[in-house]
């Protein structure tokens, strides 16, 4: 479906504004906020890649996609505080 | 079209719509507290209302594993924008507020001043180092 792979490339070109977020700082937090951001949506497209090919199967590759953004920010936020802002 | 193609269509227009709100509060908010409110809202409705779209399109087989997602994603990622703003906020970041730093800027001051006869009017709209950039 032509709608949704659009809505897809839209949300590429929309994580790609917030990877320039990421880049342009200036503090780790803003970097870990973007990243966040750009991962949920890196979520969404594959969740709709996987609606517009007919591929139930890669839900599965968005679930742990989405694990995976949790444990990094998660992460992120405890090594940030715990080593003093170093990171 | 099929309406059921019409209805996600309409949720994925929607997605794109409420994550470029998240990402245009991004740019512009002015520091890590304010672009943590943008996204963390904007940004987890955007995803539902793809999800949403996609579980429209899909159908049966997949619904099951897309309402588990848009469950997970609906917990995490406010969870994991607070874990990183109370991180912020354990380091000492302080937060933006408007002031006027003397040469007609907006933004925080650059130095509290420790002199109190120079800080009595400069004390209302005391500003901050950090998060300037715009």
């Amino acid at each position: 479906m032509w709608a949704l792979l659009l809505a897809a490339a839209a949300l590429v070109a929309l994580g790609l504004g917030a990877l320039g977020r990421a880049v342009r700082g200036p503090t780790v937090g803003d970097r870990a906020v973007a990243v966040n951001a750009l991962g949920t949506s890196t979520v969404v497209v594959i969740a709709l890649v996987a609606a517009a090919l007919d591929e139930p199967g890669f839900l599965d590759v968005a679930l742990v996609y989405a694990l995976l953004n949790f444990l990094l920010s998660i992460g992120l936020a405890k090594f940030a505080v715990e080593r003093g802002g170093v990171l | 079209m099929t309406p059921a193609s019409l209805l996600a269509a309409g949720l994925a227009v929607g997605s794109v719509a409420f994550t470029l709100v998240a990402v245009v509060g991004l740019y512009r908010l002015p520091d890590l507290y304010a672009r943590a409110h943008a996204t963390s809202k904007a940004d987890t409705l955007g995803a539902l209302l793809g999800l949403g779209a996609a579980g429209v399109a899909l159908g049966g087989e997949g619904s099951v594993k897309l309402v588990l997602l848009a469950v997970f994603l609906l917990v995490t990622a406010p969870t994991a924008a607070h874990a990183i703003v109370r991180a912020a906020h354990d380091q000492g970041v302080e937060p933006w507020t408007r002031g006027d730093r003397g040469d007609g800027s907006r933004g925080p001051n650059p130095e509290p001043s420790t002199d109190p006869d120079a800080n009595a009017d400069a004390d209302a709209d005391r500003g901050f180092e950090g998060g300037v950039d715009g």
